[in-house]
C-alpha cells in the first residue's frame, strides 16, 4: 500500500465520519429547537410571526456546524490538499 | 464532477478570467433589472393594477414589515440594501432550476461579496445614524473587556453567512448530480423541489441575519437613551 492510497483510505473515511457526525448533531439540535417553538406556537399562536422568524434564525445558527461538516467533508474529497503533495 | 462554478472558464480578458459565475451574475442582474423596467413602466395609483405591480408591491410590502419587526426602527434606510441582497439571492437560488442554469449563490465568491457587503454595511449603517465616536463606543459595551470577542465575533459571523449560503444553495446543487448519475427518474425532481424551498429559505434567512447585525450596530445607543429616560421618570 502507497502513500497515495493510505491517504485516499483516511480522507474517504474521515470525510464520511464528518458529515455523519456533523449532520446529526445539527439534526438533534435543530429538531429540539423546532419542537420548543411548535410548542410555544401552541401556547401562544398570537406570537406565531416573532416565533418563527426567531425560530428559522436560530435554525440557521444551528445548520451552520452541520453545513462546516458537510464544506469539510467535500474539500477532503474533491479538493484535498495533501493530493498533490504526493504525486 | 464541478463543485463550483468558478471552475467553468468561457473565456478570458487579459487578467480576468470569464466564469460561470461572472456570466450568471450578470444574468441574474438582467433578469432583475430588465423586470423592474418593465413592472416600473405601467405603474398606476388606482385599479386596476398590473400583475407585476401587485407583485412588486407586495415583495416591497414584505421586506419593509420584515425590516420593522426586526430592527423596530424606520424601515426605510435599510430598505434598499436588504430588498437588493434578498431579491438578488432568491432570484439565483430559484433560477438553479432552470436547466443550464448554475446558481451564482453557489461559488464562495459571491457568498464572501455578499457577507463582506453586510460586514461593511454595519459600521456605515452604525456610523450615519450614530456618529462615529458613538458607533465605536457600541464595541466597549457592557465592558472594554469583551472589546476581542465582539471584533472577533463580527469577524466569524461573516464568514459563517458566507459558508452557509454557499454550503445550503451548492449542497442542493450537488445532491441532484449525484441523484441524476444514481436514480435518474423521479428523485433529482423531488430534490429541486426541495431545492426550491430551502433556496428561498436562505434567501430570507440571509437577509434577515443581515438586518439583525444591522440593528445590532445601530440600536445599542437607542436602548442606552430610552434606558436613561426610563430611570429619569
Amino acid at each position: 500500500m502507497n502513500d497515495m492510497s493510505l491517504v485516499a483510505i483516511v480522507s474517504i473515511f474521515t470525510a464520511g465520519i464528518t458529515t455523519a457526525i456533523g449532520s446529526a448533531a445539527a439534526a438533534l439540535g435543530e429538531g429540539r429547537a423546532a419542537a420548543q417553538a411548535l410548542q410555544s406556537i401552541a401556547q401562544q399562536p398570537d406570537e406565531a410571526n416573532t416565533i418563527s422568524r426567531t425560530m428559522f434564525i436560530g435554525l440557521a445558527m444551528v445548520e451552520t456546524s452541520g453545513i462546516y461538516c458537510f464544506v469539510i467533508g467535500l474539500i477532503l474529497i474533491f479538493a484535498n490538499p495533501f493530493w498533490a503533495g504526493i504525486s | 464532477m464541478t463543485i463550483s462554478p468558478d471552475e467553468i472558464v468561457y473565456f478570458s480578458v487579459g487578467p480576468v478570467a470569464v466564469s460561470a459565475t461572472l456570466v450568471f451574475t450578470w444574468v441574474v442582474m438582467a433578469v432583475l433589472v430588465i423586470a423592474s423596467i418593465v413592472v416600473t413602466k405601467g405603474l398606476r395609483a388606482e385599479p386596476p393594477l398590473g400583475r407585476g405591480q401587485l407583485v412588486l408591491e407586495a415583495l416591497v410590502a414584505f421586506v419593509t414589515s420584515q425590516i420593522r419587526e426586526v430592527t423596530r426602527q424606520d424601515p426605510r434606510p435599510y430598505l434598499p440594501f436588504a430588498a437588493t441582497l434578498f431579491l438578488f439571492i432568491l432570484v439565483s437560488n430559484v433560477l438553479s432550476v432552470v436547466p443550464g442554469f448554475q446558481a451564482p449563490t453557489s461559488s464562495l465568491m459571491t457568498t464572501g461579496a455578499l457577507a463582506l457587503a453586510v460586514f461593511l454595511a454595519v459600521p456605515a449603517f452604525g456610523i450615519s445614524r450614530l456618529g462615529f465616536g458613538r458607533y465605536l463606543r457600541t464595541y466597549l459595551e457592557p465592558t472594554p473587556l469583551m472589546l476581542p470577542f465582539t471584533v472577533l465575533g463580527e469577524v466569524t459571523r461573516t464568514i459563517a453567512l458566507a459558508i452557509r449560503l454557499f454550503g445550503n444553495v451548492m449542497s442542493s446543487g450537488l445532491i441532484v448530480t449525484i441523484l441524476l448519475a444514481v436514480a435518474p427518474l423521479v428523485f433529482p425532481a423531488l430534490m429541486q423541489a426541495f431545492g426550491l424551498f430551502f433556496g428561498v429559505l436562505h434567501a430570507y434567512i440571509f437577509t434577515i441575519l443581515a438586518l439583525v447585525y444591522i440593528a445590532s450596530g445601530t440600536a445599542e445607543a437607542d436602548k442606552r437613551v430610552t434606558e436613561r429616560n426610563g430611570g429619569d421618570a
